[in-house]
């Protein structure tokens, strides 16, 4: 037990703190607030404190628990919001109302419930276990089984294991280890700030599928990848993460609202309850877990939301599933370690970001990939974070740290933003470096032509940008009808394949063999209409053809409606450019000369 | 009742900043009163506390402070402003001092100016439509309530103007709960100070508004309170009171300099452009106080404006204030410079609510799709233009032409209007309509086919029965009616300005 000696926002310095030991979480004063020992000097420790500070003096107690920052994972912890230290918001809320008051104490699982436990056919007496073996499952909700795996630091033979109606600290097994007994509960504590251990890590080869048209088609992600959205205000970051928590085919959701506005998480939780699974029509929910720490609340629960959230994405990891952790924006998070840094008065490194700001990015993302996990199983955690550079300037440190390690770059445009394209991912700038490992699934689950059609597509896409550039000077009317026949396609392919709404019930998610057939649509489309120019049509003439507006409007077909209207489209294509050539194409011998 | 203790005991001045030694246990944030040999008092607020010192932080100038014969005392509490409903009509200085008259009110509630975040959980999505009258905000960046929703301005351009019509326009259709206005003057000139509290008088709108002035010449660390004060009225008519409440901060810039000048003082290491590396967290704390409390009656909604300094959107401030609020309202000099009024430009521009708000049964079902193709053409307009202005209007292809000819009739039809012209959404959405009809139909991608079927004028045209034709004409009368409005009310504007000059000459 320590006193406070100095307090300067959210940093407090307590004196009489020998024996505390660094990332301990301590109580600080009178009322409680919650802190992490973040620097040891001699007797004093300097701490982190995840609440407001005011009218906090020196003199107060602070007391160490003795224990690192830590999440509690059980059975109750998916369809629930937390703040940034895995307090449940909704208890925050029926203690102290409308507004946080501090120092509020909650548990993050409820420990009243009673789960329905099932144990493992393979989990019986005198079966070897070790960390990370399942034990059972609880059905948590109808989309979810929660596993319960054998804790951190837990191996030997199961003694006695039983099935039933449990509440999460009860004791469902016990475990002969070369200490002694061990008894296992359905609730277990991890430190946030350590990775999970795992037995392997795989290389990625199965992609997220997202719905969302120019990632799935051009700018993957993999199962267990990393991506990095960087975009300045108004780019469409957030709605861009909202739409792959809501569509992309995780199993288990994370999503942090780090650092961001009070009314996106409302609206997160305002929508997602009514929005249903699209494979089994269950509430989103059901699969999401997330964690908010708005701007207004305190700074440092901030640094450590990123944190909370990842762990719980390991956990779910381990038990086999595919996890998605969303983070939007760690260039709160960086900011929030900024500014303890400054606090601290540590020497500054750009901008006034610590010199370990690299670092922790690089450890962050690190923490996404496929795994074999302890248990046997295989799980992956996918982590796209949303960088927020301020001005939209690339150069600044949190986006240079991110881009050195993400493989996904997702580069948000302001100009297309302002146009109302959105996405506003550009189309030149950004990559993906999974494309390659991920070619084979492709191959297998969608065609071979899908591989071919974005190479396709991109380079179209790269030669229409460089003719724009030419027009600005000469004007279209100079340029060639094949040329123009490109200019018409790539617009196209911009307008009706690359802009998605994600507003629109159908438009918001595509899946791949709709998007797939959508894209070799416009390109067979564009591939006529280069014929059709070399044989004299003029571009306006292609472009005019009816088939143009069912081409268009192909985003707008249902999802199983969409092979016979693209066969039947296709077919149109053909005719219609035949007919066309005939009427309005020239000679052989004219082209000729 | 707590003792308060003396302290004769400052070390330091430095700025606005006051070290005052051998205080034992002041709580961090604590409010002190500074006593000057005169017997004048001054408000302070403890920034470090430590057990040997305290760092207190000036609210007002250090003149005539002295080492040696001025007293610190410690009240045992944090700034706390006492509410109450009589505020309303009333007009304060930026500390929350009475400066209409001396005359007190009657105060309900003591509640601590920093407040206290609102949980997520607790908080109602924004989703009624404020109608402003304004074409270019109701159509493509529509304002709803609890939202922020700042003007991007710069020196130069009329944003009080503005400002000042969707304060007297700004409406929720369909509702008559009671309304307030919650004004807060941070660094601003007498005169625009007086242009806002001349309007709010003339339009009745004073009764209902709460006004905090810190002007140009007041102390600068005292903007560090002044939103505060005003948007903690604002909570409790809110929250307390169940009132709708507009909350307008102008100037925000001058509140982020007043931040920049207490952080060299505190010799803290700076972020960009000398901003402190907080100052993302700081505005937060006072844009994020917008909003709807589940269960509770009131809303805050946030209306602010901020000055880009060199025009540069890409500034510390305007740029931090974009990543906090829900969109902007962006005001351009080129348009301005073209005499048109107000001069928003619609590409800048962005509500993130707007799709809450919008709609059946909102607006209607047809907002979205002619906001997003207006907006698209407007883009599609200034990339002809610029294309012209290199290669010729002559060279430029037939669409780039026709592009060109709606972005001048977008611009003088669309975005121009009275500054007394109050146009209905319907009004909004049907010139819109008028400009899409010249496009060609084709064009028209990112709105549904049953909506153009609807309202397009080639199709309104042929379907046009009686009934149609009688709704047409009283529409006209309608719009004679609102024309005859908005000229009185111009007359009323210039009676204004005129008392106003004549009382500048007295």
């Amino acid at each position: 037990m320590g006193k406070i000696e100095r307090i300067s926002g959210p940093l407090v310095v307590a004196k009489e703190m020998l024996g505390s030991s660094m990332y301990d979480v301590v109580r600080v004063g009178t009322a409680k607030l919650i802190g992490e020992i973040i620097k040891l000097e001699g007797e004093k420790a300097v701490i982190q404190v995840y609440e407001d500070t005011s009218g906090v003096r020196p003199g107060e107690t602070v007391i160490s628990t003795g224990k690192p920052l830590s999440v509690e994972l059980g059975p109750g912890i998916l369809s629930q919001i937390f703040d940034g230290v895995q307090r449940p918001l909704d208890l925050i809320k029926a203690k102290s109302g409308t507004f946080i008051k501090r120092g509020s104490e909650v548990s993050a699982v409820d420990r009243r419930k009673k789960w329905q436990f099932h144990a493992d056919k393979k989990a019986t007496k005198g079966t070897r276990v070790s960390e990370g073996t399942i034990l059972g499952y609880v059905e948590e909700t109808p989309l979810i089984k929660h596993y319960i795996m054998v804790p951190q630091g837990v191996s030997g033979k199961i003694q006695s294991i039983k099935a039933g109606k449990f509440s999460v600290e009860e004791t469902i097994a016990v475990v002969r280890t070369a200490r002694g007994l061990a008894k296992i509960s359905m609730l277990q504590r991890r430190p946030v700030r350590q990775a999970s251990k795992y037995a392997e890590k795989i290389a990625a080869e199965v992609p997220l599928i997202t719905g969302q048209r120019i990632i799935d088609t051009l700018f993957p992600v993999a199962k267990g990848g990393t991506a990095g959205i960087p975009g300045p205000f108004g780019s469409g970051k957030t709605v861009m993460q909202q739409s792959l928590a809501k569509y992309s085919d995780a199993n288990i959701v994370v999503y942090v609202g780090c650092g961001e506005r009070g009314n996106e998480m409302t609206d997160v939780l305002t929508e997602f309850p009514e929005l249903t699974d699209p494979t089994t029509g269950r509430p989103l929910m059901e699969r999401t877990v997330l964690i908010a720490n708005t701007s207004n609340m305190p700074v440092a629960a901030r640094e450590a939301s990123i944190y909370t959230g990842i762990t719980i994405a390991e956990y779910f990891r381990d038990m086999g599933y595919n996890v998605a952790l969303m983070a939007d924006s760690t260039s709160r998070w960086a900011e929030a370690m900024r500014e303890i840094s400054t606090r601290l008065e540590e020497m500054p490194g750009e901008e006034g970001y610590p010199a370990y700001l690299p670092k922790r990015v690089a450890e962050f993302y690190e923490r996404a990939g496929r795994v074999k996990t302890l248990g046997g199983g295989m799980g992956s955690v996918t982590v796209v974070g949303a960088v927020s550079p301020p001005g939209g300037d690339l150069s600044e440190p949190v986006s240079q740290s991110t881009l050195r390690v993400v493989k996904t770059f997702w580069a948000l445009d302001a100009a297309l933003a302002s146009s109302r394209h959105f996405p506003a991912i550009n189309w030149l700038t950004s990559y993906s470096l999974y494309t390659l490992a991920l070619q084979k699934w492709y191959d297998d689950n969608i065609g071979e032509d899908f591989t071919a059609n974005r190479t396709k597509a991109q380079a179209l896409l790269q030669k229409e940008a460089e003719l724009k550039d030419i027009v600005q000077l000469v004007g279209e009317d100079a340029l060639p009808d094949t040329e123009r026949a490109l200019l018409s396609v790539g617009r196209m392919i911009r307008e009706s394949f690359l802009r998605q709404s994600a507003f629109d019930p159908v438009d918001a998610f595509t899946s791949l063999k709709k998007q797939n057939l959508m894209l070799g649509t416009m390109l067979r489309f564009g591939d006529k209409a280069r014929e059709a120019a070399e044989k004299g049509v003029s571009a306006e003439n292609s472009m005019g053809l009816e088939v143009v507006k069912k081409i268009s409007r192909m985003k707008e077909l249902a999802e199983d409606k969409v092979d016979d209207e693209s066969k039947k489209i296709n077919e149109e294509i053909d005719s219609q450019f035949k007919k066309l050539i005939a009427e309005h194409g020239l000679e052989e011998e004219e082209v000729k000369a | 009742m707590k003792l308060e203790t003396e302290y004769r005991t400052i070390g330091k001045v430095s700025g606005p900043l006051l070290v005052v030694n051998a205080v034992k246990n002041a709580g961090y944030g604590e409010i002190t009163r500074i006593r000057l040999e005169s017997g004048e008092e001054r408000l302070g607020q403890v920034i470090e506390s430590a057990d040997t010192y305290a760092i207190v932080q000036v609210f007002g100038p250090t003149s005539g402070i002295s080492i040696k014969s001025t007293s610190v005392s410690f009240i045992g509490e944090t700034f706390k402003l006492g509410v109450g409903e009589e505020m309303l009509g009333r007009v304060f200085d930026g500390q929350g001092r009475p400066k209409d008259t001396k005359a007190a009110f009657a105060v309900e509630k003591e509640r601590d100016i920093n407040g206290e975040p609102m949980n997520p959980v607790a908080r109602r999505m924004p989703s009624d439509f404020i109608q402003t009258g304004v074409s270019s905000i109701d159509g493509l960046m529509t304002l709803v309530r609890g939202q922020k929703l700042p003007i991007f301005s710069s020196s130069g351009l009329p944003h009080n103007r503005l400002a000042a019509q969707i304060a007297r326009q700004a409406r929720v259709l369909g509702s008559s709960e009671s309304f307030a206005v919650v004004f807060a003057g941070i660094g601003i000139t007498y005169d625009d100070a007086s242009f806002f509290i001349d309007n709010f008088r003339r339009t009745g709108a004073l009764k209902r508004t709460v006004a905090f002035m810190n002007l140009a010449d007041d102390p600068s660390i005292e903007r560090i309170l002044t939103p505060r004060l005003a948007l903690t009225t604002a909570e409790f008519l809110a929250y307390d009171k169940g009132m709708h409440v507009l909350v307008m901060l102008t100037d925000m810039t001058n509140y982020a300099e007043a931040l920049r000048e207490l952080a060299s003082a505190r010799e803290e290491v700076p972020g960009r452009r000398g901003y402190p590396g907080y100052m993302y967290t700081d505005l937060a704390s006072i844009y994020e106080r917008a909003g709807i409390a589940e269960g509770r009656k009131g809303s805050i909604t946030q209306l602010n404006i901020v000055t880009m300094p060199g025009d540069d959107v890409t500034h510390p401030i305007p740029d931090l204030t974009g990543y906090i609020t829900e969109g902007q309202i962006f005001m351009s000099r080129e348009l301005n410079n073209k005499g048109l009024y107000p001069p928003v430009n619609p590409l800048g521009s962005l509500s993130r609510l707007m799709n809450n708000g919008i709609g059946e049964g909102k607006t209607r079902e047809d907002h979205r799709g002619v906001a997003d193709q207006l907006y698209g053409a407007y883009a599609r307009a200034q990339e002809s233009r610029n294309l012209s202005a290199i290669i010729g209007v002559e060279a430029l292809s037939e669409a780039d032409r026709l592009y060109l000819k709606f972005g001048d009739a977008f611009e003088s039809k669309f975005l121009k209007q009275g500054e007394y012209e109050d146009r209905s959404i319907e009004k909004t959405l049907d010139i819109g309509w008028e400009l899409l009809s010249d496009l060609p139909e084709n064009e028209l991608t990112r709105i549904k086919r049953e909506h153009i079927e609807r309202h397009h004028l080639k199709y309104r045209g042929t379907r046009k029965t009686e009934g149609a034709k009688e709704e047409v004409e009283k529409k006209t009368g309608e719009e004679k009616k609102a024309e005859k409005k908005a000229k009185e009310g111009e007359k009323e504007a210039k009676k204004g300005e005129k008392a106003h000059r004549g009382k500048g000459r007295k």
